[in-house]
């Protein structure tokens, strides 16, 4: 009787385990490939980890390669971004939540009709649009277009969020003395930090790797963003992986560091989205 | 301090009514309090006094002051609501003073009001705590300072106490009874609680299906119920209803299902032969006598609730309900003799209407 839930729970564990190995032994493997020093990339055969860890290839990438670059250009289209979104989203998904207008309906059918479209269909009419507003080659370019792509999903989370507040709140606010918008401003928004911040999250990191539209519009190294720049390390004859692999590291940190950031509202915030009735 | 007049509202959600024709003046420092089942419209009344529920139709007047369109923010009332409502993440203080800091009164005024509140309530030792680290009737608490703070036209109350434990309720309806006592503020307060109502209300507004059905002192509606739904809700245990047709003459008699011949000493406002409901109350139930005012009940259940004893007992295929003190009927069984004096019973008519 008591050693069969032991045994359960074991395997459950080890499942758990197995994934985790699974789900971390590609960014290991960018770690062991961006400390190999390049003598020894080809030589060693396959090892856990190089008899010799450098960091010659962050310094390069760091010293002599567009990396800076990117890594700017990428924080700066990110970063605004998540907060241009953030922002639309906390309002339209307010909105969304708490109204009733005409057309409420076929807004909410609008919104999910334009997450089903692939995105590879509309690189070339998006293209044309921003050409002729001198769009294109922009990073303005990226965060409208990132914007763009993005309100939709967030607003549907954020309404999620507003949804899981009781409305007594605002509306206690409201014979308290404030006008709809102060009660959303001073009670509602602080309330909503959680999901502000898995929004803010969520947009980030899809912003931040990001490949297609910035490929299809930026050209040329000064406003490509880092997951282009990624590619200027495979050249015509060979792919310098070592390079490479330190850039995606490095590409990492920010990731990491805001997840960090955020990590103690983000658990918060997806389970408050999650058992909403 | 102000009078509100409900002049004739009306509301619907689309198509569906849902409350009809409401007339109500209330009284410069009265307590009402609406009741009615679950649904009644009480509450949707009480939001639209408040301002968070539009108004269809009829005027709804503070202070002599129309306010139909007017923000709630504007309409100077306060209210508990049932989920308290507080703000999760401020303080008790700073729940109690920002409806004073959202009017930018000076600072020195907000503390000095904020600590007599609290004085008020007994909420000194807590006043720096969040919401989430206070029990249910803390909260109850916090929601009422909240309210009186800002020393309003009125204080609207939705169901306050219906999340709180029976004795805590209990508790706090007195501490409501005596803060209105202090304050002389009007109040409206809605409930589904008949009880909250009887003990709470200067006048009671009964609601049912969005109609009010009767509006009077708690003993008027005790006493003098204007219809059957207002003399089946007020009361508990409930009052007893027996259906039948009145029999007039030299020995006037109700007769109810099976049969069964209630003796009557003095004619009923009822026209002969005249299908009616006969109510009378558990505890006017007499369960003793003789002679020809006495019918011999069947004893179905007692049930002792410490205080008194409830008989269930049946007259033919009628079940009714007899309160009584008297503990020696805990032994009751077989067959006991009741007998319902005329001068305690209710004739309803055919529509439900006291006659």
């Amino acid at each position: 009787m008591r050693v069969k839930p032991a045994l359960l729970t074991m395997a459950h564990r080890l499942a758990i385990l197995a994934y985790i190995a699974f789900a971390l032994f590609p960014l290991f493997w960018l770690l062991k490939v961006a400390v190999t020093p390049n003598d020894l990339l080809y030589s060693e055969g396959i090892r856990l980890w190089p008899s010799r860890a450098s960091l010659e290839h962050f310094d390069f990438v760091l010293r002599h390669s567009a990396f800076p670059v990117f890594f700017r250009n990428s924080l700066i289209v990110s970063g605004s971004t998540a907060v241009v979104v953030t922002i639309l989203a906390s309002l339209s998904g307010y909105a969304l939540s708490r109204f009733r207008f005409r057309g409420k309906y076929w807004l909410v059918t609008l919104m999910l009709l334009t997450q089903m479209f692939p995105l590879v269909m509309l690189v070339a009419p998006i293209f044309k649009i921003l050409s002729p507003l001198g769009l294109t080659n922009s990073l303005t370019g990226l965060v409208i277009v990132y914007t763009a792509f993005n309100v939709p999903f967030a607003t549907f989370l954020m309404q999620s969020f507003f949804d899981g507040i009781p409305r007594d709140l605002e509306e206690a606010a409201m014979i308290d003395g404030a006008t709809q918008f102060v009660a959303f401003r001073q009670i509602i928004l602080p309330l909503t930090l959680p999901g502000i911040a898995a929004t803010l999250g969520f947009v980030f990191t899809a912003a931040w790797s990001e490949l297609l539209f910035s490929l299809m519009l930026i050209s040329g190294n000064e406003q490509a963003t880092f997951p282009v720049g990624l590619l200027s390390f495979v050249s015509k004859f060979s792919v310098d992986f070592g390079q490479m692999m330190a850039a995606g590291v490095l590409a990492l940190i920010p990731a990491c560091l805001f997840f960090l950031l955020i990590q103690r509202y983000l658990v918060q915030g997806l389970t408050a989205g999650a058992v909403k009735g | 301090m102000a009078s509100i007049d409900i002049a004739n509202i009306q509301k619907s959600y689309g198509v569906h009514p849902v409350l009809h024709d409401v007339d109500l003046n209330i009284r410069d420092g009265e307590f009402v309090v609406l009741v009615g089942p679950s649904g009644c419209g009480k509450s949707t009344l009480l939001r639209m006094i408040a301002g968070l529920e539009s108004v269809t139709a009829g005027e709804i007047r503070i202070a002599g002051k129309r306010v139909n369109e007017l923000a709630p923010k504007d309409r100077d009332i306060a209210m508990v609501f049932q989920s308290y409502a507080l703000y999760p993440h401020m303080s008790v203080a700073k729940n109690m003073s920002y409806s004073l800091r959202l009017r930018k009164t000076p600072k020195e005024r907000i503390t000095a009001v904020v600590v007599g509140a609290a004085a008020k309530l007994g909420l000194e030792p807590l006043m720096e705590r969040r919401p989430r680290a206070l029990s249910g009737g803390q909260r109850q608490r916090v929601a009422m300072g909240r309210a009186i703070v800002r020393q309003p036209k009125a204080f609207l109350f939705d169901e306050p106490l219906s999340n709180l434990d029976a004795r805590l309720r209990e508790q706090m309806r007195a501490e409501i009874k005596k803060l209105h006592k202090d304050l002389g503020a009007t109040s409206i307060y809605v409930t589904h609680d008949q009880i909250e109502a009887m003990t709470l209300a200067d006048r009671i507004v009964a609601m049912n299906a969005g109609v009010v059905q009767q509006v009077g002192s708690p003993l008027d509606l005790y006493d003098r119920p204007a219809n059957l739904f207002v003399a089946g809700f007020i009361g508990s245990p409930g009052m007893n209803f027996f259906e039948g047709t009145y029999h007039g003459g030299a020995t006037p008699l109700f007769e109810i299902e099976g049969g069964v011949h209630i003796p009557l000493d003095a004619p009923a406002p009822l026209p002969e032969g005249a299908a009616a409901t006969l109510g009378i109350r558990p505890e006017h139930v007499v369960l003793a006598g003789h002679g020809p005012q006495t019918l011999l009940a069947t004893v179905d259940l007692v049930e002792p609730t410490g205080f008194g004893i409830i008989l269930h007992l049946s007259l033919g295929r009628a079940g009714f309900k007899a309160f009584t003190n008297d503990r020696s009927f805990l032994t009751a069984s077989g067959t006991i003799p009741v007998r319902f004096p005329t001068h305690q019973l209710h004739f309803f008519d055919g529509e439900g209407r006291r006659v």
